[in-house]
């Protein structure tokens, strides 16, 4: 059950993975540094949020060349558990491991904000500690978190169930006003084909612990460490 | 080698000598006396490299020369500091190893001439000055001054369409600026404060507090030693930009002023968190003596500092320095405040170590020079000498002024004009919408919202939620509390009691979240102090400040004086702004301001007497209702006495540590009423509630801000207990009411004088600023 949170020269919240999962999940962590392709044996990887690589030219798209990224392609493409939070949802799109990108917010503007999301799909290894339908609150940070695909991946992606987050109010509802960056039909996080890859823009280690005003997150984490108990 | 290279010219000559003329001198801002001082010193006349030198360290900014002697009456020493002013930051002890260095520093200038990059460069240098004592940067805050946004509630002076479009632009490119460095960088914002006045119009306020947490026996400090250990510079290449930065922040603006934004530097987030990164890492490998950040005066300060402190030499080669355009010359290198870069001595034959590490990060690291035995600075350039100054003259020699020093009177009437009639009775619900849509009192959610404050994942309390910032400390169950206050406009009535008000209610504000204040920082912005009048308002604000701090028990560690904010000619309100750190030895004290609940008690904790009638009007001329709602100002700010204000705070701790409270707020900005209203805001829970008047009119006794008060809520059966704790500290503990679901209403002498929904009033208070700013559209899309 050991997690590796990826390192990235911009990464900033490496360390808040890194201690939900070692501190608060109590699992084995190690962080993975950019330029080695070692994944050290890691059972599920972590793409963590923030600026990789100063999201210059464009978020994520430096990240997705880097060496680490490599190892990460061939291990989810082998079954291996990998979940992008943030910048590492974005990294993942940049990387080619999720279908459609993550435009600029709708506002223009970095949001930074407690959301609502609803789990789509209970049945993965990223929600399988929450009910279906569940509400969870959720933190997001972002400038970049306008999901968009085309029509025939948003077809694919419902087809599947793998859209797995959607933002909606408190009550549940996925209405325009709930939706903090425009994104297409309110999504927060999507899985790939095999339901071995999340990318999602809220961030679960940021309200895992009672201290930081919600411990929802949690639920995230929790899912992946029960999901490789039973791998 | 380098080391060679500079040990076979050590009688080298030094370069030819400025030819000296007034104007010269003038365009380096250096009078003809201290020009004198210079060729004193030197026993020559200057290279003109060295009289960029002396030009940037003499300048206001970098010298304090015409506050150091007034600054010298703060209170800076108590058991818990570890390093007072004089250092990058401040540092205190907070218990189980841990240290925490914080300072606060304006940005005043270069936002002004370019809000985006001046404020995020504001950023950028406040956390250098952290991470280079060692301590990883854990919360920044943010105090702001803008001019008016709205053509509403301007005070006394009427403001042009012209000057509220453009103050929309600088809030717009101050706050931008701001989240895109702190949101890059990875450091949250957890709160902090936004202001707006008349006088800021031309001349916005951008102060930046940052802190840092450091294991108490792992700080740094910015001392060169070791005669012969190499001279390291890291970061981000030198450039032309920023020369003269710290000349033009000593300078009042007039027309013209924005010409100087060649002078205003470039900040990349980006590269300071590689830079954070390595500097913490190289640290670790023990190969590092001391390191400084290049600030203001990059390269000049950087070497000078770092010498004095030591009492060695620094000599270093200009051909070295990784340079990002080509044939600069020694000059500008010695000038440019190119940002991101660091300035390290490290211990010699160890420097392949502190290499490694910023190889690893991708960072420039090269040996520039070296330590050596004479203090002074020597500078290299294609094998010339071309600076070689004593370090004390640039440092502890500079220009020392005890300018006169004038009496401040406020050109505002002492009592309240005659036009202006009070009630005794009346509905007063559409004041209080009025007083929540106030620009000073409404929701700052617009500006907050943009900054991550939850990067870390420590954060217990963030924006917009209390009346301090909290932070817990991994690994232990303790957390930290701050808080920035100012109050201009009380300081332009009365600058020492308007500056004992920022030192009480930073104080009252870390108290509320269950902290014992510990330390303090300041960050003093005044204007012209070649004004009497100016230096008058200056002096009397420090001590009102010192004494506040004295009797609070917060020494200040370290901060910044901003002098000149004046646009032709015009003064900003005197603005001592105060960031105050308190500790929570335990988190389970963390109290927030909200009601709960419906059914508990709400009460009034008060240190003050009542004030005869006469006199509460007089101090209601300060207040933000006079401000908003009659557009006037006359009086003084309330009076404050610290000695029942210290026994308040003890005994809300007190209170909030034997756990008998639910919430606490600090009363304050539109009075009781605003606070009562402000505390139903997270969960709609209101209040029903009944003021004694005390013969005052209904106006004052709602929106009045005599201080020392917190409006307290809690559960019934502990209402005894908290009047006899109160009683036991000579306080007042009045029961106004009890929480009730969903609406607000508030009786002055058994009258229903407010009556509204929560709901409705939070609507107003959260749309205040953003229909303010809908003016311009461009600033207001989405969310």
């Amino acid at each position: 059950m050991k997690f590796g949170v990826l390192v990235f020269p911009g990464s900033n919240c490496d360390h808040d993975a890194y201690w939900t999962a070692s501190k608060v999940l109590k699992q084995p962590a190690t962080l993975l540094w950019h330029g080695s392709h070692d994944l050290e044996n890691c059972d599920a990887i972590i793409v963590p949020g923030g600026f990789a690589y100063g999201d210059y030219l464009r978020t994520g798209a430096i990240a997705s060349f880097s060496p680490v990224m490599e190892s990460v392609r061939k291990f989810a493409a082998g079954g291996g558990i990998v979940i992008g939070i943030c910048n590492g949802f974005q990294i993942l799109c940049e990387s080619g491991l999720l279908p459609g990108a993550l435009m600029r917010n709708v506002g223009l503007r970095y949001v930074c904000k407690p959301v609502h999301v609803r789990v789509e799909n209970a049945d993965t290894p990223f929600t399988n500690a929450c009910k279906p339908g569940a509400v969870l609150e959720i933190p997001i940070g972002h400038m970049e978190g306008n999901y968009f695909c085309d029509d025939t991946t948003l077809a694919d992606l419902k087809r599947g169930n793998r859209i797995l987050f959607r933002y909606v109010n408190p009550q549940g509802e996925a209405t325009a006003q709930a939706n903090p960056n425009g994104s297409l039909e309110n999504i927060a996080g999507i899985a790939s084909e095999g339901f071995n890859v999340l990318g999602m823009m809220p961030h679960p280690e940021r309200s895992a612990e009672a201290i930081l005003g919600c411990s929802d997150g949690l639920r995230v984490f929790q899912s992946l460490a029960g999901a490789m108990v039973k791998a | 080698m380098l080391n060679d290279m500079l040990n076979k010219m050590p009688n080298a000559t030094i370069a030819a000598s400025a030819a000296i003329t007034p104007q010269l001198l003038k365009d380096h801002g250096i009078t003809a006396d201290e020009y004198a001082r210079i060729e004193a010193a030197l026993g020559r006349v200057p290279t003109l490299t060295e009289l960029g030198i002396y030009s940037v360290m003499w300048s206001e900014h970098c010298s304090y020369k015409s506050s150091r002697v007034h600054l010298k009456r703060l209170p800076t020493t108590s058991a818990r500091v570890v390093q007072g002013p004089g250092e990058n930051a401040g540092i205190i002890d907070i218990g189980e190893g841990w240290a925490c260095a914080f300072k606060i520093e304006s940005h005043n200038h270069p936002s002004f001439i370019e809000p985006f990059q001046g404020a995020a460069t504001g950023v950028g240098g406040i956390l250098r000055d952290i991470f280079t004592m060692g301590a990883r940067p854990v919360a920044v805050m943010d105090s702001l001054r803008f001019g008016p946004v709205s053509a509403d509630g301007v005070g006394h002076r009427k403001v042009d369409e012209t000057t509220i479009h453009r103050n929309h632009s600088i809030l717009d490119g101050v706050v931008r600026g701001v989240a895109s460095y702190g949101n890059c960088f990875g450091v949250p914002n957890v709160g902090g404060e936004v202001k707006f006045e008349y006088c800021y119009s031309g001349n916005p306020l951008v102060n930046a507090f940052a802190l840092g947490l450091v294991k108490i026996d792992e700080i740094f400090y910015a001392k060169a030693a070791g005669v012969g250990n190499p001279v390291i510079y890291v970061g981000s290449k030198t450039g032309r930009d920023g020369i003269h930065g710290a000349t033009m922040a000593s300078e009042e603006f007039s027309e013209g002023s924005e010409a100087k934004r060649p002078n205003v530097q470039v900040g990349d987030p980006f590269m300071e968190k590689l830079l954070l990164e390595a500097c913490l890492e190289a640290m670790q490998t023990g190969a590092i003596v001391g390191i400084q950040d290049m600030g203001a005066a990059g390269l000049t300060c950087s070497t000078c500092e770092m010498g004095a402190r030591g009492e060695v030499g620094i000599e270093i080669d200009l051909d070295k320095v990784p340079q990002r355009e080509t044939g600069m010359n020694a000059y500008e290198i010695m000038l440019s405040e190119s940002q991101e870069r660091m300035l390290l001595v490290a211990e010699k034959g160890r420097e392949e170590e502190v290499f490694a590490v910023f190889r690893k990060w991708g960072l420039d690291a090269v040996t520039v020079g070296v330590v050596a035995a004479a203090p002074r600075l020597k500078v290299f350039e294609h094998g010339q000498l071309v600076a070689d100054i004593p370090n004390t003259s640039l440092t502890d020699d500079a220009p020392l002024y005890h300018r006169p020093v004038g009496t401040w009177q406020p050109p505002v009437p002492h009592d309240i004009p005659a036009n202006i009639q009070l009630t005794a009775s009346g509905d007063q619900t559409s004041a209080l919408y009025r007083m929540l849509a106030a620009s000073n009192i409404s929701s700052k959610r617009f500006v907050w919202q943009q900054y991550d404050s939850m990067v870390q994942t420590n954060t217990a309390e963030g924006p917009g939620g209390g009346d301090a910032g909290v932070i817990r400390i991994k690994g232990t169950n303790r957390g930290l509390a701050m808080a920035l206050d100012g109050n201009g406009r009380w300081c332009y009535l009365d600058p020492s009691l308007g500056a004992k008000h920022a030192v009480a209610e930073a104080c009252r504000n870390v108290v509320c979240s269950g902290a014992l204040p510990v330390a303090a920082t300041n960050c003093l912005n005044f204007g012209n102090p070649e004004k009497p009048e100016i230096m008058g308002q200056l002096s009397a604000a420090i001590d009102g400040m010192s004494e506040a701090c004295v009797a609070l028990d917060t020494p200040i560690t370290g901060g910044n004086v901003s002098l000149y904010n004046e646009t032709l000619g015009e003064g900003i309100y005197p603005t001592p702004v105060m960031g105050i750190v308190g500790i929570i030895e335990d988190l389970n004290h963390l109290t927030h301001m909200h009601f709960t609940q419906s059914g508990r008690a709400v009460l009034l904790l008060s240190a003050s007497t009542p004030a005869d009638s006469a006199t509460a009007v007089r101090e209601f001329g300060s207040s933000d209702y006079a401000k908003e709602v009659l557009g006037t100002l006359w009086g003084t700010p309330p009076a404050l006495d610290l000695a029942s204000e210290v026994r308040l705070q003890r005994c809300l701790l007190q209170l909030i540590q034997s756990q008998v409270l639910d919430s606490a707020h600090d009363c304050t900005e539109g009075g009781i009423a605003v606070a009562l209203a402000e505390c139903g805001f997270r969960y709609g829970v209101g209040a029903r509630v009944n003021l004694a008047s005390n013969g005052k009119p209904l106006e004052v006794t709602l929106f009045g801000e005599t201080a020392s008060r917190i409006v307290l809520s809690c559960d019934q059966i502990n209402v005894p207990r908290i009047q006899q704790v109160g009683v036991e500290y000579g306080l007042s503990v009045t029961v106004l009411g009890e929480t009730v679901p969903d609406t607000l209403e508030i009786s002055v002498e058994g009258t229903v004088a407010v009556a509204a929904d929560v709901s409705g009033l939070r609507d107003r208070f959260e749309a205040a600023l953003p229909q303010a700013l809908a003016a311009d559209s461009a600033l207001v899309a989405g969310d």
